[in-house]
């Protein structure tokens, strides 16, 4: 169903890449064009992603504004676009999100301005790509190929340890996403044994389930590769080491957009291809994600650098989100997706925080700083404003998306539920310590004398944040309205635990028996 | 009417966004902005109460703040007898306290913040009372947590401040998921948290069990906001914002929310003896517990804070045995002259240039004799002196907790009522009476009555901390303010309830109390005993009550610090560097190893493949050979 017979998906992940050829066009010595031109492209993809929004049909799960063009037919490979209720509104905040991520480095990026607009088009077109492929062979195209955008502008733009991290960034989730691509061929392969069909379409692989011993590991590889990503304790630790070295605009997108492609993996694949499966999972990826959530914030609490400190607190904030997630209740599904956008907002408002003062005093060390309030206040009312929104304080964004989280784990796991609602403390503990030694206090360090206050670009990019951190507190239903019908579908799906492939009775399996069998996997 | 209802909680909010987005220019205005904006909360509240006690109930939905489908979270404001006591409370005491900030905040370079964070303060304790459901109850409950850290760090330079509003804020998560969890059981068991969809069908919905699990989080919630045992360490600290914010947050609204909470919901309560049981001891330990370390202190804002820790206690004991509307009464006249307490005490430590030690005090009430005399009203009201406030109130309470069957409770009780009105009057008597202590030390001050603009609603209050409790009396038959507020938290009923001779508790009660002020008096203004012979006898006990039990230290070292170290040296820099970051290292690494292993192999001389291939035929020729034998 595409409402505005107009290929706008296509328009939105192409745009980028236009305007990436218009900027390799321009003299690498004019930076303020170069800017300017990037800032337009991204503004230009903004504003035709938000036809998304008012022409989306809030009634139906079916995906909408679909595009699809036979790619290789012989193999089943479609050029197949379109969203639903999950993806439409990551698919708004990365269009959302990277105008305000290019305009942070207005100042802060003074070497290579080209190349790095360039890898910023490009990548804003790899994860649009992303979101809006339905194809599973399209989605791993897009995957691998954000990947590189992300490597150069840590390889390049990012601080002293750059190469290591941007190596270990690259080859961690390289890694993750081999699995995957021997998951996704496995899929196609046996979908073809099962329902002798050869298909990418990520509908139809949704609504034809696999043999339980074969989804096991189907769900393995891809939970491998998708864990990684968002990133889940114990998978973590290139996460530090990227946020600390990448360049603010790096941040921002790494924290806000690329690590929602982890959480939405489960959503589009774990979930609804391997429902059998994810109800075997539940109680190990639940308890994963509490370990995240306290872990995250007990090593959150001891960093002595804010962006560090941040990155901790991504692992916390997004282990509630994959707690909801596999809670497999409407409403904690829908309360992990409110934490994902969350999530995206506040800390890539954080970030962008910590960018603003690093790009003036060239440090993030907390110890350093102390007593912004006095010297730059309206820094620090915007500060207190994201800080409140990442530990949750009524009102924000983050209450909402954790208390339907809460609510929705409750709803199936109450102890689960129990003990992470105290997870609210420990963020309060690590956000407000790193807070008062960094904004209150007496201003010990002279070199903070000299820091000037936000400047007018500064407050352009720095206020939608904030509308968006009050507008979710105060009136979700704008956001949960669209995606209940989608949610619900999903909840569906993943009821079905029928393990049977219905047109071909070659394997027969019994929900009763062991999981992993190996005269199953000969069948 | 609906209008008028929701103006009530704006008009704070409209403060909050002038002085907020303008503060730089309302600059000295602020004040009189948010006091006008309390004043017209105020006025837009009074028709509403009247209406309320004429025997109507408000509901009203504005909008549907969390849709879930199956379960529906509205933004609704309800006026009923039980939140039209605390809207009237809560607008009149933040109204006088604004005015009084008007003078006692003069000069400070953050003038119009004050009066911001003070205004979103109301706005989020008046959405705390109003609103019609436990979530919005909620929104209300960390947003004055929010504002009371925020009011606490006010002068956020100093680092003890700071640390206080952290504390504060820390201290008050722990009881807040106790909330949240209470909220997730009501909402999963009811399919609502609006209270006129919950409170009704209590009985048909929950068994005791669950009633006791709701109950005794909801009180966890409660033990945090209203500094109960062990929870109370935050409210000591929170002495450091200025004095009207702890007259205002730390005594009169903030912390009675948790008293508020639980005499809202009653109804899971009464189904639950244990809950309640727990509710009421807690608060009898606490009322005791703290009286004790208010009679060492000498900073006069920290007795009053540790006063106010004991106050609490008894409203905890009224709502805990199952009296709510003792409770609630008591919240009401405390409200009114701890309130009153607190203004007074800024009046002095505004003269005084800040001072806050006793021991630097005496005679005040020559240089201040409007404050003195208010001090001694109030300390009559919390000392339960009639036909002053807190008479009636307390004894309500202590009343009811032997009437429900609590006798040890009510000997608590009176000994806490004894040590309350010895305390009080020992701060009276040693910063009013008596003589200067430090010669000269009020000339070079400069010590003087506070103006005018301070005096006015000290009062103001001072006149309800006389008066207020006079609801409280028989009227043809009934006690109205009884009357009205069980009408919405009706007094529990037990079996077999006992009872005393009305006249013998009052006088048991007024007794404990003058004895209080007796001893007071014979040991600072007669000093037939003196304060040291006392504390040299009684040495261990007097040192370590000196030292509040040693308590903040104990969280410090057994708490705090070992869970610092443990995420700092074992969880980051073992677990998450040594471990599980180096195990992902250590298999790149490996990687690489057979990587070059591979590598070495290319060497580019024909004669090294040559070699190699003929090993290898050698090897497969073995296997054929051995799978053929």
């Amino acid at each position: 169903m595409n409402q505005l017979h107009f290929p706008i998906l296509s328009s939105l992940v192409f745009i980028p890449i236009v305007g990436a050829i218009l900027v390799s066009l321009i003299d690498s010595k004019k930076e303020g064009a170069i800017r300017w031109v990037t800032l337009v492209v991204l503004l230009l993809d903004f504003v035709v992603s938000l036809p998304l929004f008012f022409y989306f049909n809030s009634s139906t799960y079916q995906m909408q504004f679909v595009e699809k063009v036979p790619w290789i037919s012989s193999l089943g490979m479609n050029y197949y676009l379109g969203i639903d209720g999950i993806s439409l509104f990551l698919v708004l905040l990365t269009t959302f999100l990277a105008p305000i991520a290019q305009l942070s480095t207005w100042s802060g990026i003074t070497h290579k301005t080209k190349e790095f607009n360039i890898v910023l088009l490009l990548l804003q077109t790899g994860m649009l790509g992303v979101f809006v492929s339905l194809d599973i062979f399209l989605f791993y195209v897009f995957w691998e190929f954000q990947l590189i955008p992300m490597y150069l502008m840590i390889g390049i733009w990012g601080g002293p340890n750059r190469v290591f991290a941007t190596m270990k960034f690259f080859l961690y989730t390289f890694f993750g996403s081999v699995f995957m691509l021997v998951a996704l061929m496995a899929l196609y392969f046996l979908h073809h044994t099962y329902y002798h069909e050869y298909t990418f379409n990520m509908i139809t692989l949704m609504s034809q389930p696999l043999p339980a011993n074969l989804q096991f590991w189907l769900f393995i590889a891809f939970a491998l590769a998708f864990a990684i990503k968002v990133p889940m304790w114990p998978f973590h630790t290139w996460l530090p080491w990227a946020h600390v070295e990448a360049p603010t605009a790096g941040s921002v997108i790494l924290a806000s957009v690329l690590l929602k492609m982890g959480t939405y993996g489960f959503l589009r694949f774990n979930l609804p291809m391997f429902a059998y499966m994810t109800h075997q999972f539940v109680d190990i990826i639940l308890i994963i994600s509490l370990i995240g959530i306290f872990y995250g914030a007990f090593v959150a609490m001891v960093q002595p650098d804010i962006k560090k400190l941040v990155a901790y607190s991504s692992v916390s904030h997004l282990g509630y989100s994959m707690l909801g997630m596999f809670a497999l209740t409407t409403i904690g599904i829908e309360g992990s997706i409110m934490q994902m956008i969350n999530h995206g907002i506040s800390t890539g408002a954080l970030f962008l925080i910590v960018g603003v003062v690093y790009e003036r005093m060239h440090t993030r060390i907390i110890s350093e700083y102390g007593g912004l309030a006095s010297l730059v206040p309206i820094f620090s009312v915007f500060f207190m404003i994201f800080t409140l929104s990442s530990i949750a304080v009524p009102g924000t964004n983050g209450f909402i998306g954790e208390f339907m989280v809460l609510f929705g784990t409750f709803e199936s796991h109450k102890l689960f539920a129990i003990i992470a609602a105290f997870g609210g403390l420990f963020a309060a503990v690590y956000m407000l310590t790193m807070f008062k030694r960094v904004v209150f206090l007496k201003p010990l360090n002279p070199k903070l004398l000299k820091l000037t206050d936000f400047n007018l670009r500064e407050w352009i990019y720095m206020v939608p944040l904030v509308v968006f951190v009050f507008w979710i507190g105060i009136y979700p239903n704008t956001f949960l309205s669209k995606m209940h019908a989608s949610v619900s579908h999903l909840v569906e799906q993943t009821k079905v635990v029928n393990t049977s492939p219905s047109t071909n009775g070659k394997v027969s399996f019994d929900n009763n028996k062991p999981i992993i069998k190996k005269s199953a996997l000969k069948g | 009417m609906k209008t008028l209802v929701l103006l009530i909680i704006i008009w704070p909010l409209i403060g909050f966004i002038i002085n907020g987005l303008f503060g730089k220019w309302t600059k000295n205005y602020a004040g009189v902005i948010a006091a006008s904006a309390l004043g017209l909360s105020f006025l837009s509240a009074v028709y509403p109460i009247w209406q309320v006690i004429l025997g109507n109930i408000y509901d009203y939905v504005y909008f549907m703040w969390m849709p879930f489908g199956k379960f529906n979270i509205p933004f609704g404001l309800r006026i009923d007898s039980l939140s039209a006591v605390m809207l009237f409370v809560v607008t009149f005491v933040s109204w006088m306290i604004h005015i009084y900030s008007n003078g006692y905040m003069k000069g400070d370079p953050g003038y119009a913040r004050y009066f911001t964070y003070l205004n979103l303060f109301v706005f989020s304790m008046l959405l705390l009372i109003l609103g019609d459901n436990y979530l919005l109850m909620f929104v209300g409950w960390e947003g004055v947590g929010l504002c009371s850290y925020l009011l606490i760090g006010f002068w956020y330079d100093k680092k003890t401040a700071s640390d206080a509003g952290e504390k504060a804020f820390v201290v008050n998560r722990i009881g807040d998921a106790g909330f949240i969890i209470g909220v997730l059981f009501i909402l999963l068991n009811f399919h609502s948290v609006t209270y006129a969809d919950v409170f009704p069908f209590v009985h048909q919905v929950l068994t005791p069990q669950t009633a006791t699990i709701i109950g005794l989080a909801l009180f966890l919630g409660a033990m945090g906001k209203s500094a109960q045992f062990p929870l109370y360490i935050w409210l000591t600290d929170a002495m450091e914002g200025p004095t009207p914010v702890s007259s205002l947050i730390h005594a009169a609204t903030m912390v009675t929310a948790g008293v508020y909470m639980v005499a809202r919901s009653n109804a899971i309560y009464d189904l639950s003896p244990i809950a309640m049981e727990v509710v009421a001891s807690v608060g009898a330990f606490t009322a005791f517990y703290a009286a004790t370390m208010a009679l060492t202190h000498k900073d006069i804002k920290r007795i009053l804070a540790y006063s106010t820790l004991s106050q609490l206690g008894y409203m905890f004991i009224g709502v805990g045995v199952g009296v709510y509307w003792a409770g609630i009464f008591h919240l009401m006249t405390h409200a009114f002259f701890k309130g009153l307490l607190f203004l007074g005490a800024g009046a002095v430590m505004h003269s005084m240039r800040g001072l806050l030690s006793t021991d630097l005090m005496g005679g005040l009430r020559k240089k201040m004799p409007q404050t003195a005399i208010l001090m001694v009203i109030a300390s009559l009201a919390i000392g339960g002196i009639p036909p002053f406030a807190g008479f009636f109130s307390k004894d309500a309470i202590l009343a009811g907790a032997l009437e429900m069957g609590h006798p040890i409770i009510w000997i608590v009780g009176e000994i806490t009522a004894f040590m309350t009105a010895f305390y009080m009057f020992r701060f009276v008597f040693s910063v009013f009476y008596g003589e200067e202590k430090v010669p000269n030390l009020y000339h070079e001050l400069h010590t003087h009555e506070a103006p005018k603009v301070m005096t006015i609603p000290m009062w103001v209050l001072g006149v309800l901390s006389i008066i207020g409790g006079w609801v409280g009396l028989h009227f043809s038959g009934e006690i109205p303010i009884e009357a009205f507020i069980a009408r919405t938290a009706p007094t529990l009923e037990v079996a077999g309830e006992a009872h005393y001779s009305e006249a013998l508790l009052m006088g048991i009660s007024v007794c404990m109390g003058l004895l209080g002020i007796f001893t007071a008096w014979v040991i600072y203004i007669k000093k037939w005993i003196t304060a040291q012979s006392v504390a040299n006898t009684f040495k261990p006990i007097y040192t370590l009550l000196a030292n509040t039990y040693y308590v903040d230290e104990f969280v410090y070292f057994f708490i705090v610090k070992p869970f610092w170290w443990v995420s700092e040296y074992f969880l980051w820099k073992i677990v998450d560097v040594k471990i599980i970051d180096a195990g992902v290292d250590l298999f790149g690494w490996i990687s690489k190893r057979i990587g070059w292993l591979f590598r070495t192999l290319q060497t580019g001389f024909v004669s090294h493949y040559a070699y190699w291939v003929s090993i290898g035929v050698m090897l497969l020729t073995t296997w054929y050979l051995i799978r053929i034998i």
